[in-house]
């Protein structure tokens, strides 16, 4: 909460520096603040105390977030906003969407925190109208920011060595050398290695309704062992009017997939094999009132999925997935208070499997919006509108006719009192998801003549900020936020034929209400010693009304609890930091029908950290100690995949 | 209202909203009243299993009792409240021969054997990939997707294994054709449809015959592809029906019978309907289909029966008041062996409770009542 100042709307003029400048404040600012849409950041020490091991668990502290955890190191997470489906969600890595146009959904288990300085999470679009066309496109975003060097004077390199170990034989060493090339140019090389059995002890314990236990059972998890790595180059550079990067990713990884723990199954045959590797560059440059911001990335994603279980069908397909994207955003500053921008983004996605009767279908979108932004002393305002279009081609067929969907979106954010401490304010956007790969084309499942599923969301919100260095409250943030979301032609798996088949229907209508309310305060009680409370707490009502027959009619959607919320309390004093998060799910229904048979109970997880930094002459050391599930909860976030019990990390940081 | 006020109301009421983890309880039978009381005749009741998603555990098991018009949903776990897990994943026949209940439980690799009375559990046998039971002589027969894996591992044939009923033993195995389902015994030759489903579009398309004095295949016989129901008449007639490929080639049925004088069953004619599953009752046998139409993205759903007899069609809807519109996707099928009353299950989107329907022999709906998930196999109890 150091840093104010947001290269936002209110602050056009600082924006203009130097894009140096603006990604070093955007990194160091812990709360980006004065933003028109709600934004929730997790950044620096603070996602560092987090006991995270990727990115989808450091997301569980945001509200109005449901992480989908299949459990394990190595088992998939997705994320869902506001109720309105995991394909609604982007997510950006460093400054570009990360894709998969096969079935639309990223995994964030696959993303460590190793590297990462910021986190921030965005309902309804970024509140800035210099970005990628693509960026106005979710329904919510996900930024996450990868650690940027910074020299001080003298200095010409950083290198910092990292060891995690614990429970699940977990081996987690990295290490990260930055560079600083010449006074213009630096560099920095991040790598790291994930080695896991994944085993780990859960337990499922059932008592009659007299009381008496029926069965309490103790396995191990199989099959969710893991072995990856990841390797991340990224150089930047100033010009004398812009700035530049670039940056080469591979993550590979070899992983089991546990499966759903059922009656006489604890061990299942399957396995995945990803091997995900982009290029991506970033040019930036200020010419007087006109600001240019480009893209470019090509990305290749390959997947083997075997399964070798000798009960079932032999499987073994190999996908690849091709990426290529270039993007162009350019603003031009009107005047003082006014700003226009105008951006075009080209992506060409291509899938291939090696499945009988695959049409290995190739897409290009194009992506072109418009937007403007009003800056005035009290009162700021945004709209955009985003055209997209889309051409499908498939192998040996007739391709689906060729789609194209506009959506606006307007936010606006005042500050009704004089002191700027409380706002007010409220956005409406519209968005959409394409059809994936799968639900248009996957053998006899898919369905060529889906539409794309849209989202309408409405949003009004309050924030109440304070900060004073001096004081004993050093500083206090109070946010709320009312919505309503409705989601249209949902796509929803429908059944087809004979047997047990499916297909892709444009059929679900989906209501959604919830509010969300966060709070932050810190206190600074005595010399040196800082007190941290944030608190999260999200109430949605996500309701299926598709059809008044259903037997689900006006039912909770699946796997999206009513109540939800987390809370972190940290102390800091002289280099020691004590952190102890708490995150709640409240009562779910693993199924469309609220009924007993399909309920799940609330789960909620203590988590306890201890870290020290200690200075040996130029080195800086640090410890970290974890303790997770500390009350050792059983529970399953997914029916039929448990969570771990209790366990422990280590960490270990060298720092010269 | 100071942030002191705030932080505390703020715990308040995030405590106030939420609540927290009871003990998980067994999962409690539902029961309903339907009336339809029955106390002359053979039949006790019967018994429905919903096979249940596939990776949900939710394979249960219903019960109709017609001495006390009371339908009970659910029952498994609470009758056996100490098996771990509960009955399994994805049911996929069940079967009564003498005083046992045979649930074949697909996913989870097993035969359930119960008590076929009290519905308590006797035993189980571990059978990998098993789909339907079928009994001859003391014996229970299941089929099984996966053989032993000899000469392929890639493509595994199928087999049919041979339990003990006494000592729910595996006495024998054979290798049959690939991924056989259901199986029928007449004249001491076993039948078997072969359907081959793993090797899309390569499906298998014969019935094999198995020679039950000393277990062996003996004979494969085309018939068509992707087979799956396999019933026999009174006559000992065999009907086949094939799924189709779904796409170019439709759903068929197919008769097969032995020619005069000749011990050998013979592809005689083939009906040219859809047929998803049938039941048989007397000379009459009841069938639906279900079809899904690319062109209008619907499916398209008959209700027919056919007269065993003269292998004609004698009735385009056996539904006679119009139920079947409420019907989105009928799944299983069985015929009262006493009173004619005919059952169709509806199992809807698959992931939600199904509904069973009971129809007077004139195609009137008697009652209709939520199930379990994904209705689907009907068997009879005998008093």
């Amino acid at each position: 909460m150091l840093f104010c100042i947001i290269p936002g709307l209110s602050n056009a003029k600082e924006q203009k520096d130097s894009t140096y400048l603006l990604e070093e404040v955007l990194v160091t600012a812990q709360q980006p603040n004065r933003d028109i849409i709600p934004v929730q950041t997790l950044s620096g020490d603070e996602l560092n105390r987090l006991n995270s091991n990727s990115v989808a668990d450091a997301l569980r502290y945001f509200s109005g977030v449901q992480v989908k955890d299949y459990g394990g190191v190595g088992g998939i997470k997705t994320v869902n906003i506001r109720s309105m489906g995991t394909n609604h969600t982007g997510v950006v890595y460093d400054g570009v969407e990360l894709g998969n146009a096969q079935n639309g959904q990223i995994d964030l288990g696959q993303f460590s925190l190793d590297n990462i300085e910021a986190l921030s999470l965005y309902n309804g679009q970024k509140s800035e109208i210099l970005q990628p066309a693509k960026d106005f496109g979710s329904a919510g975003t996900i930024y996450m920011k990868t650690r940027k060097p910074k020299f001080n004077e003298g200095e010409t390199y950083h290198a910092r060595a990292t060891l995690r170990t614990g429970s699940f034989d977990l081996l987690n060493p990295s290490a990260l050398v930055e560079l600083k090339l010449s006074e213009r140019v630096s560099a920095s090389l991040s790598a790291e290695w994930i080695n896991s059995s994944g085993k780990y002890k859960f337990r499922y314990r059932r008592v009659n309704p007299a009381g008496e236990l029926a069965y309490d059972t103790t396995a191990v998890r199989e099959n969710g062992d893991i072995n990856a790595t990841r390797l991340e180059l990224n150089t930047q550079g100033a010009l004398p009017s812009g700035s530049w990067t670039f940056k080469v990713y591979n993550y590979n990884s070899e992983r089991g997939v546990p499966g759903a723990i059922v009656n006489n199954v604890w061990r299942r045959g399957e396995r995945i094999w990803d091997t995900n590797s982009f290029v991506q560059g970033r040019y930036t440059g200020f010419f007087g009132k006109f600001t240019t911001l480009n893209n470019i990335k090509y990305a290749f994603y390959r997947t083997h999925y075997v399964n070798n279980d000798d009960k079932q069908i032999k499987v073994d397909n190999l996908y690849k997935q091709k990426e290529a994207y270039i993007s162009s955003a350019n603003e031009f500053e009107i005047n003082k208070y006014w700003r226009l921008s105008g951006s075009y983004d080209f992506l060409w996605n291509s899938l291939d499997a090696d499945v009988y009767g695959f049409v290995k279908p190739d897409r290009i979108s194009q992506f072109l919006s418009v937007a403007t932004a009003l800056s005035l002393e009290r009162f700021s305002a945004q709209a955009s509108i985003l055209g997209t279009f889309i051409h499908d081609n498939i192998k040996g067929q007739q391709a689906p006719a060729d789609k194209h969907v506009f959506s606006p979106a307007v936010f606006m954010n005042g500050y009704p009192l004089k002191n700027r401490d409380f706002s007010i304010r409220l956005f409406y956007k519209q968005s959409f998801r394409m059809p994936t790969f799968n639900d248009l084309y996957y053998a006899d499942m898919g369905n060529s003549s889906l539409s794309p599923e849209r989202v309408t969301q409405y949003n009004l919100g309050i924030l109440y900020d304070h900060n004073s260095a001096t004081s004993f409250i050093t500083s206090v943030r109070l946010s709320s936020d009312i919505y309503y979301n409705k989601v249209k032609d949902k796509i929803v798996a429908y059944p087809k034929g004979q047997q047990f088949r499916w297909t892709m229907l444009n059929l679900g209508l989906v209501d959604i209400r919830g509010v969300d309310v966060t709070g932050l305060i810190t206190v600074n009680p005595a010399k040196e010693l800082y007190l941290t409370v944030r608190a999260q707490y999200t109430f949605q009502r996500a309701i299926d009304v598709t059809n008044p027959a259903d037997n689900y009619y006006k039912d909770q959607i699946p796997y999206i609890p009513r109540h939800s919320g987390s809370a972190i309390a940290n102390a800091q004093w002289k280099g020691w930091s004590l952190n102890y998060s708490w995150i709640y799910v409240g009562e779910r229904y693993n199924q469309q029908e609220n009924i007993r048979y399909n309920y799940t109970q609330p789960w909620y997880t203590s988590d306890l950290s201890l870290s020290k930094d200690f200075r040996l002459g130029k080195v800086n050391l640090r410890g970290l100690i974890e303790v997770n599930n500390l009350l050792s909860q059983d529970y399953d976030v997914i029916l039929n995949y448990p969570m771990p019990k209790r366990n422990y990390r280590f960490t270990i940081t060298v720092e010269i | 209202m100071t942030t002191k006020q705030f932080i505390l109301y703020f715990f308040t009421l995030l405590i106030g909203a939420t609540s927290c983890r009871e003990d998980e309880l067994v999962v409690p039978t539902e029961y309903e009243i339907l009336g339809d009381e029955r106390r002359d005749g053979d039949i006790r009741g019967f018994y429905l299993v919903n096979e249940g998603n596939m990776g949900s555990n939710k394979c249960t098991l219903d019960y109709y009792d017609y001495y006390t018009g009371l339908y009970s949903r659910n029952f498994y776990a609470e009758k056996n409240p100490n098996v771990i897990k509960e009955l399994g994943d994805v049911g996929n026949d069940i079967g009564i021969y003498g005083s046992k209940l045979y649930v074949v439980v697909n996913c989870s690799h097993k035969v359930e054997v119960l008590d076929a009375h009290s519905g308590i559990r006797l035993g189980q046998v571990d059978i990998p990939n098993c789909r339907y039971v079928r009994f001859h002589r003391g014996k229970a027969y299941v089929s099984s997707y996966v053989g032993p894996v000899l000469i392929d591992p890639d493509a595994p044939k199928g087999a049919v294994y041979e339990v003990d009923t006494l000592s729910l033993a595996v006495t024998r195995k054979v290798s049959v054709g690939y991924q056989p389902e259901e199986m029928e015994i007449v004249d001491d030759y076993m039948y078997v449809a072969n359907s081959g489903g793993y090797r899309a579009p390569e499906y298998d398309n014969t019935v094999s015959i198995i020679q039950m004095i000393d277990f062996k295949q003996v004979r494969q016989i085309p018939v068509g592809i992707n087979l799956h129901r396999l019933k026999k008449d009174k006559y000992n007639k065999l009907w086949v029906t094939s799924r189709g490929d779904y796409q170019m080639r439709p759903s068929r049925l197919y008769v097969m019978q032995k020619k005069p004088g000749f011990n050998q069953m013979e592809v005689t004619d083939t009906i040219p309907v859809a047929c998803s599953d049938m039941a048989i009752h007397g000379d009459k046998m009841y069938y639906y289909a279900t079809e899904w139409n690319n062109y209008t993205a619907s499916n398209s759903i008959s209700y027919g029966v056919i007269d065993v007899r003269t292998k004609e069609i004698i009735s385009e809807n056996f539904i006679t008041d119009g139920t079947e519109k409420e019907i989105s996707i009928p799944y299983g099928i069985a015929v009262h062996p006493e009173t004619g009353d005919i059952f169709v299950t509806d199992a809807k989107n698959y992931v939600s409770s199904g509904t069973l329907y009971c129809f007077s022999p004139e195609g009137r709906k008697k009652w209709s009542v939520r199930t379990g998930d994904i209705p689907a196999h009907i068997t009879f109890l005998k008093k």
